[in-house]
């Protein structure tokens, strides 16, 4: 392996990102006191009787400005999206419904709650990768979706 | 200023999942395929965030307030309940169904990908609908 192939494996790559989801997880705690959950930030904008928009909407924005700034030095890696329309349709609606109930996602449960050694934040990761395993299983190698 | 932050904050972690690969579904379902061709490399993203957030949260949780003075807001619940497990398991299955969490899902539909605005207008539509469940339960 040449050091090019070392910079572009999928493995360095993940963990220099990963370390950047880190720094901000970090930088939102400690500067804001605040848990960087997406599907928290995204339902409290939904919920009326929140006052706290202002925050939730520019973090999104930051977000959604990020492939953007990516894009000054290099292409977007590419993006393959196998799940048909109605797949997608019924997966998000789980996804929302699900967050919602749990009070979290990859990021508030995954990242931050392991983080802070929160033992709801461990089984509820631990509950939410298990059942992506079987689904995969199930939907690739039992029904071939 | 928190403001201000809240937008850094959320570019950085967007452009995390950009780096990382987890903006790509197929990527995602190959990390959740044991049976199949596993691509590890998705623990390494999580591994990595966890390795500098557990160095922030042991700080932000002997604090009262943030560096910037306001108030730590972590959660104070403890003990697993249905909502937290089922709610969860839910996820889970939506996850393994498309390859995409809310983060990433954000990302792509910024990006430009119609398919992850359907993802995202569907999501919004179940975070609403559990909204409508909560006030009616009240």
């Amino acid at each position: 392996m040449n050091s090019s192939d070392f910079i572009h494996s999928v493995y360095i790559a993940g963990l220099a990102g990963g370390l950047l989801i880190g720094v901000a997880a970090a930088m939102f705690v400690l500067l804001n006191g605040r848990i960087a959950g997406i599907s928290g930030i995204l339902g409290g904008l939904l919920q009326a009787d929140k006052g706290d928009k202002l925050w939730r909407v520019l973090f999104l924005l930051g977000m959604a400005t990020a492939p953007f700034v990516y894009q000054i030095t290099s292409d977007l890696p590419p993006v393959t999206i196998e799940a048909g329309t109605m797949q997608l349709i019924i997966a998000g609606l789980l996804v929302g419904l699900g967050t919602s109930f749990a009070s979290g996602c990859t990021s508030g449960h995954g990242i931050c709650g392991i983080s802070r050694g929160s033992i709801r934040s461990i089984a509820a990761t631990l509950t939410f990768m298990m059942a992506g395993f079987i689904t995969v299983y199930l939907t690739r190698h039992l029904i071939g979706l | 200023m928190l403001n201000l932050n809240a937008f850094v904050v959320g570019l950085l972690f967007g452009l995390g999942l950009i780096i990382s690969g987890m903006t790509d579904p197929s990527k995602v379902i190959g990390f959740l395929d044991l049976a199949g061709a596993w691509d590890p490399s998705l623990a390494f993203v999580m591994g990595g965030a966890i390795l500098i957030g557990t160095t922030a949260f042991t700080v932000a949780k002997k604090r009262q307030r943030s560096l910037l003075g306001a108030p730590m807001r972590l959660s104070s619940a403890t003990g697993l309940d249905s909502r937290l497990l089922l709610g969860s398991l839910v996820f889970g299955i939506g996850w393994g169904m498309s390859g995409f969490c809310p983060g990433p899902a954000v990302v792509s539909a910024a990006a430009g990908q119609p398919k992850a605005w359907i993802f995202v207008a569907s999501m919004l539509a179940g975070m609403a609908l559990y909204s409508m469940i909560e006030r009616r339960g009240k």
